[in-house]
């Protein structure tokens, strides 16, 4: 068509020197391109990786717990059964520990050598005796909760090598601990205390039974709260709304709320329930409203996509046999939106659980010892107790730490396991 | 009786309104009369139901917002003096009152006046419950009552009960923006008064942050600097840190998987890289702090550079890996609606694959990838877990990320965590912060909004 000629110059030729050495330089661009992009979700998939691989290996440990075999002398002299709580079991199991290591006689020492022992082991004898009150002026093999250093040189935590002033335990401990094992006075066993018991100062005592039980108050509240809240909603903007400035307007404030950053809800929690509404603090109840709305966009933009899925005919065919818009609605869009909905919810309710800093600012943050059982008990939740065992100093509590991530990281698998399985199972494909 | 026995009490009363509407309703068409009834009997019950516990829920509410303004109304008179008290001093006498009243402990000794007060003050909370249990109870069975005498044939309980499910909706929707207007209320409410004892000059453009107010007066050691520039420049250090992980990270693992990866290793990589979103935040603080950080100094150590332990690095290098999938997500978003047909010409046109996504496809997709990368800045900037526990508290005035910053979202939460004073400044400050955090967040999030609208291509 055109009369213009290619000029025939050397470089442009395909089979020329210089076209050759260009093309090779432009698959090698291509190849880097394309190495970069694999490196980029490498590095991610690494880091990922190693995350978790690190905090697994951390935290393994801790679901264990080391027990150690004491004979004890229930001494009748020394147990007062009208006074259970005033007597002194500890020492009896000191006085066990110190009969098993004649040799040891000066007075640091023999502190030394109880430290191995758990302060726990007070109670777990307290509680033996009150359950059966013929042990008294028996003696027995007990097992009691061994203390937090002896547990970590069994696992194997402390870096023995470092010079005795720079670790926790000293030598002659560790040789004790060493003998320990040698004679098998030493067992493994599923650490109870951590699963079932609250929080503590002590850490091989320290649970997260309270955590777990503040989380699942604090997210039913929130379920209970955004739920109904989040689909009426939905549904109003979805089904009923017409486009209008005030609806725009909602829908503009749901979008920027979805953005607006956790903390500022923490600020908002303490500046309107706890100073304005005076409802008490380090409540599941007020952490599960602080939480209710912040889940709410996610909810509230799942259940609309869920809804808006549902084809126009289905309306069309309702409306024909004579419903109202409002049976419309609730005998058939809905119930079809609803696995949609619920997958929104859970994965809404999933971000809730992981949530810290907003319940910070409502004071969950707290030091509880107690198991919550009550929507206005104190509590803390799984999250916020993570965060305070990472800032204790024992060097038992990192391993707790880990553990405890470790099952919060299982919940969040867990509900997100249900959301995927809903999602397969019931979603329809129009 | 208590509030929860109350609700159950009402909660009995509404089913029983349900079941008596319903049952009304089938009654008036066993008794032969002719004609057919204008709405099912449920609606009839529904409608009953609603009558039930609609007022009593609105007069239960209503008691509960004025009966404890009253109780304080009253108690302050028992307080001597209480006339010519500041505001204050007032707040805490009240307080221990109230303290008193619910057995709890009060501050100081307690004097004959407080006890008067507080006896009152619990005679008055406990006759106030009484007369809301009697009223509440009342006002259901009078509204019950009222709702029976309705129930007729021709009464189109249907209609009535869609125009009150429509407006509980409409009131559903609308505490979106009830949330809104209460944290920008509640911020810059909290933030006047911070105002008025810290002038908002040295507050915006101060280069000291050491928010140690005295707690009484001629405490040694206090300083009240509220300068929140070392703060902003903390936080954008670390942003920064964490952008320059997550952009190119995120954006070349974006366009790998949309343009380069088989189904098969997109179906592995995007979860994946999801499952990074749905870690919790205080998973990775602690992996920053503990592994990280430790790693970093370690690192320093090796080379001779002096990197703290709680330095900008660390915590910025995690969080840019936790912001990855946000900028990764959306960007692949985008980098898929770019028409096919694009690719097709510059491919026509001779170009390697990475010289049509680079000279193609990215200008294409910009205005997306922009707004997407300016979301992740606002996630950034408002994310608080990591740098609370790998950034540190120390506020330096620093552009070096291997020293120990501070940020604003860390300084809300060291403020407001543990024991606080009401009206101090210092509480007061973290308001101003979470203002500034707010102001800035939703700025950055309408920026990203107006740049994806503006500036997107049309293709068609």
């Amino acid at each position: 068509m055109t009369d213009m000629t290619m000029p025939k110059t050397e470089g442009l030729a395909v089979s020329s020197q210089a076209y050759r050495k260009r093309i090779k330089k432009r698959y090698a661009a291509e190849r880097r391109f394309r190495a970069y992009g694999i490196a980029a979700i490498a590095v991610a998939v690494a880091f990922l990786i190693g995350l978790l691989g690190t905090i697994t290996a951390k935290g393994a440990p801790a679901f264990l717990q080391t027990n150690i075999t004491l004979n004890i002398f229930f001494d009748p002299e020394k147990i007062d059964t009208e006074n259970l709580n005033g007597v002194n079991f500890q020492a009896m199991a000191r006085n066990a520990l110190y009969d098993m290591f004649p040799e040891v006689t000066e007075r640091r020492e023999k502190r030394q050598l109880g430290q191995l022992i758990s302060v726990a082991a007070d109670q777990q004898l307290r509680e033996m005796v009150r359950a059966d009150p013929s042990l008294i002026g028996q003696r027995k093999d007990v097992q009691l909760l061994a203390g937090d250093d002896l547990d970590l040189v069994v696992k194997g935590t402390y870096d023995l090598s470092q010079p005795e002033a720079e670790r926790p335990v000293s030598d002659v401990q560790v040789a004790w601990i060493d003998k320990l094992q040698a004679q098998g006075h030493l067992a493994r066993g599923i650490a109870w205390p951590f699963l079932t018991t609250g929080d503590s100062r002590e850490p091989e005592m320290a649970g997260i039974w309270g955590a777990v039980m503040g989380s699942l108050l604090t997210l039913s509240v929130t379920l209970a709260v955004s739920f109904p809240i989040g689909v009426l909603a939905a549904v109003y903007l979805q089904e009923f709304a017409t486009k209008n400035r005030w609806n725009d307007l909602i829908e503009v404030n749901i979008n920027n709320l979805a953005a607006v950053p956790s903390i500022v809800f923490g600020l908002l929690g303490l500046a309107v329930f706890l100073n304005f509404f005076g409802m008490p603090r380090s409540a599941p109840l007020v952490g599960g409203l602080v939480l209710a709305l912040m889940t709410l966009p996610t909810i509230i933009i799942a259940t609309r996509a869920a809804l808006a899925a549902v084809p126009p005919s289905i309306r069309e065919a309702a409306l024909g046999v004579g419903a109202s818009e409002l049976q419309v609605v609730t005998h058939h869009v809905v119930p079809l939106a609803m696995p949609g909905i619920l997958t929104g919810t859970i994965i809404g309710l999933a971000q809730a659980l992981g949530e810290t800093a907003p319940l910070l600012m409502i004071g969950m943050v707290a030091f509880i010892v107690d198991v919550p059982a009550n929507f206005t008990d104190p509590a803390t939740v799984l999250p916020v107790q993570i965060y305070l065992w990472a800032d204790s100093p024992e060097r038992a509590f990192e391993a707790r730490t880990s553990a405890a991530i470790m099952v919060l990281i299982g919940f969040l698998i867990l509900m997100n396991a249900i959301a995927v399985v809903l999602r397969r199972r019931f979603e329809r494909r129009w | 009786m208590s509030h929860s026995l109350i609700f159950a009490v009402l909660i009995v009363l509404t089913l029983i309104g349900y079941y008596f509407g319903r049952s009304q309703a089938t009654g008036i068409l066993r008794s032969g009369t002719t004609g057919k009834l204008h709405s099912l009997p449920f609606y009839h019950g529904a409608y009953l139901a609603f009558m039930v516990l609609l007022p009593a829920m609105g007069f239960i509410i209503t008691w509960l917002v004025i009966s404890p303004m009253l109780a304080d109304h009253f108690m302050a008179q028992y307080i001597p003096g209480a006339a010519t008290m500041d505001a204050a001093t007032l707040g805490l006498k009240m307080s221990d009152v109230r303290n008193m009243a619910n057995g709890g402990i009060t501050s100081g000794a307690v004097d004959e006046a407080t006890q008067i007060a507080a006896d009152f003050y619990s005679r008055f909370n406990q006759i106030s419950l009484w007369l809301l249990s009697v009223c509440s109870i009342a006002v259901a069975i009078a509204s019950f009552h009222f709702g029976r005498k309705l129930i007729a044939l021709r009464f189109r309980a249907r209609n009535h009960v869609e125009k009150i499910v429509r407006v509980i909706m409409i009131v559903a929707s609308m505490i979106a923006i009830l949330t809104t207007l209460g944290i920008v209320l509640s911020l810059i409410f909290e933030t006047l008064r911070f105002l008025q004892k810290v002038p908002l000059a040295d507050f915006l453009f101060g280069l000291k942050w050491s928010p140690q107010t005295a707690m009484r007066p001629g405490q040694i050691g206090s300083s009240g600097a509220f300068g929140m520039l070392p703060l902003l420049a903390g936080t954008f250090l670390i942003t920064l840190i964490a952008m320059s992980v997550a952009v190119p990270l995120g954006l070349y693992a974006a366009i790998y998987m949309s343009e380069y990866a088989t189904p098969r290793i997109r179906g592995i990589a995007k979860p994946v890289l999801e499952v990074l979103a749905g870690i919790p935040t205080v998973v990775y603080g602690f992996f920053a702090a503990l592994t990280v950080a430790p790693m970093l100094r370690d690192l320093g150590v090796e080379l001779g550079w002096v990197i703290s332990a709680e330095s900008a690095l660390a915590a910025g290098l995690v969080m840019g890996v936790m912001i990855i999938p946000f900028v990764s997500s959306l960007s692949d978003d985008v980098i898929n609606s770019v028409p096919q047909t694009l690719r097709d010409g510059a491919y026509a046109l001779g170009a390697t694959k990475s010289e049509t996504i680079k000279q193609v496809i990215l200008p294409a997709a910009l205005p997306g990838i922009v707004g997407s990368v300016l979301l992740a800045i606002s996630r950034a900037v408002g994310e608080t877990m990591i740098v609370v526990m790998a950034a540190g508290l120390a506020a330096n005035l620093t552009a070096n990320p291997f020293e120990a910053v501070t940020t604003v979202t860390v300084q809300i939460v060291t403020l407001l965590v543990g024991d606080q004073e009401f009206d101090s400044a210092k509480t007061l400050a973290a308001f101003a912060l979470g203002l500034v955090l707010f102001v800035i967040t939703l700025g950055l999030n309408v920026i990203a909004l107006y740049v994806v609208r503006r500036y997107r291509e049309q293709y068609d």
